[in-house]
């Protein structure tokens, strides 16, 4: 446990009757960072939030706040605070007086309290908005709001528990990035928890990759895109095609696969157990992917597939092609260079096997 | 032809509704023995009220009673909300039927009921028996009307207040009370008026030592319409409109 940590866990627990919603994670997170817990619903982000908070206790395990022992204090003693998913603006209060909250209960004079609102107030871009009630604000402004109440108390720690879920997808564009540059200015520790992967990497230095109560890898966002330790997390982190199929043979670290059509493709072994003769699975990313006609690159690996569609979407317009019954997405030349697709042709994908990555199927 | 219809007919509704009520206050102001013939603008029945000291003393006795029962079954119907709000037991589903069985049930069995118990334990009829059957009847009205302020309570609010530091004793008093406050009052003066208008219950339960208003009108009347009781009954209305609109007054502003 270094000192320079803000949150460290070991071990936590926590079970619902038989089922562990948090089951054995322990996490490192260095004062400064954002750090995002990132998996799909269910997988027990809220709970694990909860065990942080406080709200909740452990079945097992410790955690430690800058070296301080936290299982056994009360939510209202830990330097913690937390954002909620619907945020839990008191509805009786203006702006002000959720805001001041938590300094009222330190017992911060009034004059000095005001000055901290104000100030905060301005930080978040809402300058002057004290008397207003919550209930009058857009959107977004009550989730600055909510935002401000916990910073200006100056926590070692903000837990925020899918903060952004309940805005529109294009107030949640532009709050990704505010989020980013405030908590950059605060320098505070975010624990940022999301279940789309896209505000993850946007905004994370580190991201947890969270599957049925454990964490799959822990890495910054470029490494989990480039270099994804488990099937799950090639599978949820970004796009990705995958392919099934049975290894013919594996050398210098690449696997040679044969599909149900029986196609051979290859791509680079990122897991034990990939052997002759077992299954495995094949990830490559759309953007991998190149059309070809008949010029095949050297040493690149290809297949053939059928195509369904094609998906415009200005510089991310992509084909959808199926291999079996298995689709698969490739990225479009942006120069239209592409050649034309008729729905049912046959098209060749060809990808540089280092790109690809090969995982033994039924691996957990 | 089709305008004048329900116009007409929401005339005639309205006139239904107020023409008794009219009737009562004008004649609280006639200067005539009789009921029904009009002898000029006087206040000699308002004159003849305040001297009538038995019904004053029934007048107070009444208020009393309904601020004591509506703020005791305030005070209870709130933590019996709380509790069922809050908590998961066996039983609770019959609890909260049970609530609804003495709402619906007819008051004249409530009534009963409570005699019989009153005379087994012995207690003397008077002020605290009609104290507890009047909680007894209210009690229900506030602890749903808290209910359903509560029902749309955000359950994060509380952590939210644990969290920026609260106690779970600052936290109720900040937080929970405030957002409740608005049914506290709602479900004080729906038992205070409940109470205030209690003939059938009270009519059993009370005893000579402690007369409330309803009862002394009613005896009154038994005997021939007085006059003074249309002045009385003038006082009335005007105190319930007074209540009427404090208590709107009191929610716009907590909705605001
Ligand atoms: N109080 C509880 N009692 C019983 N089971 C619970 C409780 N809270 C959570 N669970 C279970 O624990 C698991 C994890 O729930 P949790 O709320 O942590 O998921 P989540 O990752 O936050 O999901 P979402 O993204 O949908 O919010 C779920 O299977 C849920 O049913
Ligand atoms: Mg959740």
């Amino acid at each position: 446990m270094t000192t320079a940590s803000d949150l460290s866990c070991h071990g936590l627990v926590r079970r619902f009757g038989r089922q562990s919603a948090v089951d054995h994670i322990s996490l490192d997170v260095p004062a400064g960072t954002f750090f995002s817990i990132l998996g799909p619903s269910g997988c027990g982000k809220t709970t694990l939030l909860r065990l942080l908070a406080g709200f909740d206790k452990p079945d097992a395990g410790d955690i430690h706040i800058r070296g301080q022992r936290m299982n056994d204090v009360p939510p209202n003693r830990r330097p913690v605070n937390m954002v909620f998913q619907h945020l839990a603006l008191f509805p009786t209060m203006s702006v002000g007086d959720n805001i001041a909250y938590g300094l009222k209960r330190r017992k911060v004079a009034s004059a000095e309290r005001n000055k901290r609102v104000a100030k905060v107030l301005e930080q978040v871009g809402l300058p002057g908005l004290e008397h207003r009630n919550p209930q009058e604000l857009s959107g977004g402004q009550r989730q600055r709001v909510a935002l401000a109440r916990c910073l200006v108390l100056e926590p070692t720690l903000l837990l925020l528990d899918e903060p952004l879920g309940a805005l529109d997808l294009k107030l949640r564009e532009q709050m990704k990035i505010e989020l980013k540059h405030l908590q950059k200015q605060f320098g505070t520790t975010f624990v940022y928890i999301t279940h789309d992967q896209s505000e993850a990497m946007v905004m994370s230095d580190q991201v947890a990759v969270m599957k049925n109560g454990r964490f799959d890898q822990v890495a910054p966002p470029e490494d989990l895109y480039r270099e994804p330790a488990t099937p799950f997390v090639a599978g949820f982190v970004g796009d990705n095609n995958q392919l099934v199929g049975e290894v013919v043979s594996v050398r210098d670290n690449l696997a040679e696969i044969r599909l149900e059509d029986g196609e051979v493709v290859r791509g680079r072994v990122a897991s034990g157990g990939v052997k002759a003769g077992g299954r495995a699975e094949l990830y490559v990313r759309p953007e991998s992917l190149v059309l070809t006609g008949d010029a095949l690159n050297e040493g690149y690996s290809a297949m053939q597939a059928r195509v369904r569609t094609t998906l415009f979407d200005g510089a991310n317009s992509r084909v959808e092609a199926a291999k079996g019954d298995q689709p698969v997405y490739a990225r479009l030349p942006q120069d239209g260079s592409a050649p034309r697709l008729t729905t049912d042709g046959i098209i060749r994908l060809a990808w540089d096997p280092m790109l690809a990555r090969v995982f033994a199927a039924g691996n957990p | 032809m089709s305008r004048w219809l329900p116009r007409t007919y929401l005339t005639l509704i309205y006139l239904l509704l107020y023409v008794p009520i009219l009737v009562l206050v004008v004649f609280s102001f006639n200067d005539s023995r009789t009921g029904y013939e009009w002898g000029g603008l006087s206040l000699r029945w308002y004159e003849a009220l305040f001297n009538n000291r038995a019904m004053v003393q029934a007048m107070w006795n009444s208020l009393w009673l309904a601020l004591s029962a509506a703020t005791v079954s305030t005070i209870i119907g709130a933590l019996t909300a709380l509790a069922l709000h809050r908590y998961r037991f066996r039983g609770k589903k019959v609890l909260n039927g049970m609530l609804f069985i003495v709402m619906m049930s007819p008051e004249i069995v409530l009534a009963i009921s409570l005699l019989a118990l009153f005379l087994l334990v012995g207690l003397q009829l008077g002020y605290v028996s009609l104290l507890l059957a009047h909680v007894t009847f209210c009690l229900p009205f506030v602890v749903i009307t808290v209910m359903a302020r509560l029902s749309g309570f955000d359950e994060r609010l509380p952590e939210a207040a644990r969290d920026l530091g609260a106690s779970d004793f600052t936290m109720t008093r900040t937080v929970l009370i405030p957002v409740i406050m608005p049914a506290l009052l709602a479900g004080w003066l729906l038992g205070f008026t409940l109470s205030l208008d209690d003939v059938v219950v009270s009519t059993f339960v009370s005893g000579p030592s402690y007369e409330i208003l309803p009862l002394r009108i009613y005896s009154m009347v038994r005997v021939g319409l007085k006059p003074e009781v249309n002045a009385l009954g003038t006082l009335l209305l005007v105190f319930s409109l007074v209540m009427l609109m404090l208590s709107q007054w009191i929610l716009l502003r907590s909705k605001r």
